[in-house]
């Protein structure tokens, strides 16, 4: 499959980029799954407008106690730590696991984030980092959108037409946040059937426990993370499960258990069994 | 000599491969190409109303209409109860699965090609789907060839008496198996780029095929042309494995339109057109009833075998191909007594069948393996002494087994027993203990195969096909340089063949492989020859190029004991050249001499020169049975389904190994492919006959990091058939893994009374199954 003919635009500054955003341009951010969209013919937009070129969505930095990470940032420059602050463990070792080498130099961050897809790493693991969405409009004004609230929903994000997502912007204090993450998926580089992300940071009492490839929005277990900011102890399988059968009617009963034997393994990995 | 036959040669053809330089149809640069895109069928089923070239670009758009003098392809059998299916190469009166073609659209890139497809207007008037045996098989079923009186195109019965197994028998074993519809996967898609010739008046088709010379008779039937006016050319092909054994609608299309136009053009199947419309694979259904003793003798099998062909039958080889294989195989390298076997080729709206590497014998393996391990556990034996109690001992060779077959040479218990002893079969109950005790689940399983190869004329006769192999020829000949040639009709899509058929003219020439050039895939310039299939080529090509090259040997003794001033028979050869003694006269002195200076030659000189043609087949024309044991160790998560393969055996014998570097490399390859059939790989369809599976993100692939080392065992018993005792052994890695492994998973669930039944062996199906036992189990309590 071919794409259908369309007009590819790299802006170097906002304001270009904002100008044709407001005519309509969909933004390129890596391509990785909107490639694959083009090809297929279900994505048909008349022009891109590519991210890559400007500065300011490719930086990394930290101010006031906040990692900000520009949509642009590569899952690979992620991976390899590549950027002038230290980054939070976790962010390199679920950068590492994201598809293969090939795509994680060209995906980026804030494209996973826009695409929106429930069985991506991006969404599950920030949504239990606690950070937010940057998001900017025509005019450059910039607001935030906490996760998992950015994502209502399967392929559905908060933002609105011709806004892009700037940033993500993470708690620094996390880099000494427990982290546990597990994914399940059926082989190497394949999207994840299921995954449990666990990040634990006594001191900012931070506590969040995540199911993620639910088929919808990144699921957040508060009572379960409760329960263990209170006890710090695993809660086991039984009230994993029937918090996620609580949480999701009707799942099949093979994913229910995928999303139980995720969370069971990520949070072992921070408070024993 | 290190180049002869049994050296761990380097590939000749790796260096292209390596560096990029290898020439695929894709690669292919012809002034003034226009590609081709297809419009192809959104519905299973649909009667096909008017279609709508876009204004002003009808010139660039052809439909069945446009091409009245293009035949259909047309399978013939000679079988009883065959039904023919018109197969056209653009959709006439309905289309029968999603991905038919319904026309072609040409345009100088394929982008363009594929807006002009878009834009062309089907109507369609949908027709209810046969996506399945069941539907197919309903009394009030539509029909999907309309002239046909049901959805068969083939029913095949094996009636052997099993009264006595019945009455005799004190276990009675009863499973229904399911293998899952696959795509093969070639790394190349199919290609095709075709153009007509004015100087030689001939229609040259460079297509990724895997018999150039077959795909040139089809052509030239369906296009009404002389085979002299088809050139076919099969370069450089990306892996085949059966998909690029037939001829395929694509192939006729763009022939006929390159023709038509006078313009070269190409197609090139992407991945989702060949996961969505290309011929499919492996889809079987068994219900089967083991008649077996207090030890675990099998005394009687009673089979049905459903295969779900899809909507057309294929060219060459049938829509029956695979069930007549999968009825005469199923009992497999066992002695069994009595045998009842029943056989369906069931028409449904989905794309055709194709043999794929292994040819049912995947399925009817798996089926068997698993009933061997189901009457083991029901008789509390080990499962390896029950197989070796069941195969045929290597004292009853040659043997002719309750089919028919004829397994010509070997000892298969002692390769079960081989394979369990690479395996540590004796430590493995201390093993799995120590497993238990830390809480994991391991299981051991072995599934044991014959591969009939190279099988000839009479068995293709019997099985009715519109082709029958004969002699395969192979052209030898000692160039003015006095480095060798080898032309040979069969074709390499990965195997090696330009490498191993080298190491056979060096056998009896004694050169370099460097010396010697191997040119296949051009009917222009090759022997006829049926092509690459059924693990046929190292025997037939091999043989005929070990024939050509004998006689090729003895011609250049004779030139040389002239210019030698001995005899004959005093000289012999070495080093690429004639010695007699300290003596010798290298080959490019004798063939200056022949091609350049026939003054030093006597005036009676042998005038068939230095270039021989000769024909082989092997003595029999049963085919020669290598066979192998796989044993399997895995370890099965049970909270998450998966299973990891810890351990992986192969322990094979395929006689004469030619260069046994390159027959690990087939046996990695083909135990991978098996892999995916075992444990990933399902081309799913919905009830409306739409395809679920139709990126490598839902059709799933194994990769590196899913394959085991594999480790590899042989033994070489030659087989008196055959020219240097070789067998065929392209295919048989692929039979056994799907066994092998669902045994070991079935092994490790055993104790949570769990067992599969079904490949591929997913996390989602072994998770059901745990969680089925565990239902069931609370449910008695």
């Amino acid at each position: 499959m071919k794409p259908a003919a369309f007009d590819h635009q790299r802006p170097e500054t906002a304001e270009a980029l904002a100008a044709l955003l407001a005519a309509g341009a969909k933004p390129l951010a890596g391509g990785q799954s909107l490639g694959p969209m083009l090809n297929l013919r279900l994505a048909r937009p008349d022009r891109l407008a590519g991210l890559a070129a400007i500065p300011a969505l490719a930086g990394i930095r930290e101010e006031a106690g906040i990692i900000r990470i520009g949509a642009a940032v590569t899952h690979a420059r992620i991976e390899d730590g590549d950027s002038p602050v230290a980054l939070p463990p976790a962010l390199r070792q679920v950068a590492r696991g994201i598809a293969y080498r090939a795509v994680r130099n060209r995906g980026t961050i804030g494209g996973s984030l826009a695409h929106a897809d429930p069985a991506a790493d991006w969404i599950t693991t920030l949504t239990a980092l606690g950070a937010q969405v940057v998001i900017r409009d025509a005019t450059g004004g910039e607001r935030r959108a906490a996760l998992p609230g950015f994502m209502p929903g399967a392929y559905r994000t908060a933002l609105g037409p011709a806004e892009i997502i700037a940033a993500v912007e993470i708690p620094a204090a996390l880099r000494e946040a427990y982290w546990g993450y597990h994914k399940i998926c059926r082989k190497v580089g394949e999207f994840a059937d299921a995954i449990g992300a666990v990040a634990l940071h006594p001191a900012t009492g931070h506590v969040r426990i995540v199911a993620g490839a639910t088929g919808g929005a990144p699921l957040l277990l508060e009572g379960i993370g409760a329960d263990l900011a209170r006890t710090a102890r695993h809660p086991g399988t039984g009230a994993l499960r029937l918090a996620l059968e609580t949480a999701l009617p009707g799942a099949d009963r093979v994913r229910i258990q995928l999303l139980v034997t995720a969370l069971d393994r990520a949070i072992a990995k921070v408070v024993p069994a | 000599m290190t180049s002869a036959i049994g050296a761990r040669a380097p590939r000749k053809e790796d260096a292209r491969h390596l560096s990029g330089k290898a020439r695929f149809v894709g690669d292919i640069k012809v002034a003034g190409t226009w590609e081709a895109a297809f419009v192809r069928s959104p519905l299973a089923h649909a009667r096909l109303g008017a279609i709508t070239k876009p204004p002003g670009m009808e010139a660039q758009v052809f439909t069945a209409e446009d091409m009245p003098d293009l035949a259909p392809i047309r399978c013939e059998s000679t079988l009883p109860s065959y039904k023919v299916s018109d197969y056209p190469a653009l959709a006439r009166g309905k289309v029968r699965y999603v991905g038919e073609c319904i026309a072609i659209c040409i345009a100088p890139t394929r982008a363009e090609a594929e807006d002009l497809a878009e834009a062309v207007i089907v109507d369609l008037d949908p027709l209810p789907a046969v996506a399945d045996i069941d539907t197919a098989l309903a009394a009030d079923a539509p029909r999907l060839h309309e002239d046909w009186e049901d959805n068969l195109f083939l029913t095949t019965r094996h009636d052997g008496d099993l009264s006595e197994a019945k009455a005799r028998a004190t276990v009675v074993i009863e499973r229904s198996y399911e293998t899952a519809r696959q795509a093969m996967n070639p790394m190349e898609g199919k290609g095709v780029l075709a153009e007509w010739d004015h100087r030689a008046d001939q229609l040259v088709v460079h297509t990724s095929t895997q018999v150039p010379h077959l795909i040139r008779t089809g052509l030239s039937e369906c296009l009404g042309l002389d085979q002299a006016q088809v050139r076919v050319i099969a370069p450089d092909v990306g892996g085949g494995f059966g998909y690029k054994c037939v001829l395929q609608p694509e192939e006729l299309s763009v022939a006929w339109v390159a023709r038509k136009t006078g313009r070269p053009v190409r197609w090139t199947e992407d991945r989702r057109e060949h996961l969505t419309a290309g011929v499919n694979t492996r889809q079987h259904r068994y219900r089967i009833t083991a008649y077996a003793d207090d030890d675990g003798r099998l005394l009687g099998l009673d089979a049905d075998i459903w295969v779900d062909i899809g909507a057309y039958s294929v060219w060459p080889f049938t829509a029956c191909l695979e069930a007549a294989q999968a009825g005469g195989n199923l009992p497999g390298p066992y002695d069994l007594g009595a045998y009842a076997c029943r056989t369906y080729s069931v028409a449904t709206n989905k794309p055709g069948f194709t043999p794929y590497r292994g040819v049912a014998r995947p399925g009817v393996c798996f089926a068997m393996e698993l009933t061997l391990d189901a009457i083991a556990r029901a008789v509390g034996r080990d499962p390896l002494e029950v197989r070796c109690l069941n195969l045929v001992p290597g004292a009853a060779m040659p043997y002719t087994n309750v089919t028919g077959k004829f397994y010509d040479s070997g000892d298969y218990p002692a390769a079960a027993r081989a394979a369990a002893q690479m395996i540590d079969a004796e430590g493995f109950a201390a093993r799995k203990a120590a497993a238990a005790a830390e809480g994991r689940l391991i299981g051991l399983g072995y599934a044991c195969f014959t591969e009939q190869s190279a099988h000839g004329t009479k068995v293709f006769a019997a099985w009715g096909l519109p082709l029958v192999p004969g002699y395969e020829q192979a052209m030898v000949k000692l160039t003015p340089s006095g480095t060798v040639e080898v032309r040979s009709g069969n074709h390499s899509f990965g195997q090696g063949l330009e490498t191993t058929l080298a190491q056979v003219a060096c056998e009896w020439l004694h050169l370099d492989l460097a010396q010697v050039r191997v040119t296949m895939g051009d009917t222009g310039l090759t022997p006829y020859s049926t092509g690459a299939y059924a693990s046929r080529g190292m025997v037939m090509a091999g043989g005929a190029v070990s024939k050509a090259s004998e006689e090729l040997a003895r011609r250049l003794r004779i030139h040389g004991a002239h210019l030698l001033q001995c005899d004959p028979a005093e000289t012999e050869i070495r080093e690429g050249a004639v010695w007699k003694g300290q003596a010798s006269v290298g080959f490019a002195a004798i063939a200056d001499a022949w091609y350049l200076h026939p003054d030093r030659l006597p005036e009676d000189v042998d005038t068939a020169g230095l270039e021989v043609t000769e024909g082989y087949k092997p003595d029999i024309d049963t085919g020669l049975f290598t066979y192998a044991t796989h044993a399997a160790m895995v370890e099965v998560d049970p909270e998450s389904g998966r299973t990891e393969i810890l351990d992986y055996v192969i322990f094979e014998d395929c006689g004469r190994r030619v260069n046994p570097m390159i027959l690990d490399g087939q046996s990695y390859g083909g135990a991978a492919q098996g892999i995916g059939s075992a444990l990933f790989e399902e081309a799913l369809y919905d009830a409306a006959g739409q395809p679920l599976t139709s990126t490598l993100a839902d059709y799933i692939l194994p990769g590196p990091a899913e394959l085991p080392a594999f480790r590899l065992g042989h033994s070489e018993t030659l087989s008196p058939y055959s020219r240097h005792g070789i067998k065929g052994v392209g295919e048989g890695a692929a039979i056994a893994p799907a066994g092998a492994i669902v045994n070991a998973i079935n092994d490790a669930l055993a104790p949570m009374g769990a067992e599969l039944t079904r490949i591929p062996a997913t996390p989602h199906r072994v998770l059901a199954a745990i969680l089925d036992a565990r239902a069931a189990r609370e449910a008695a309590q």
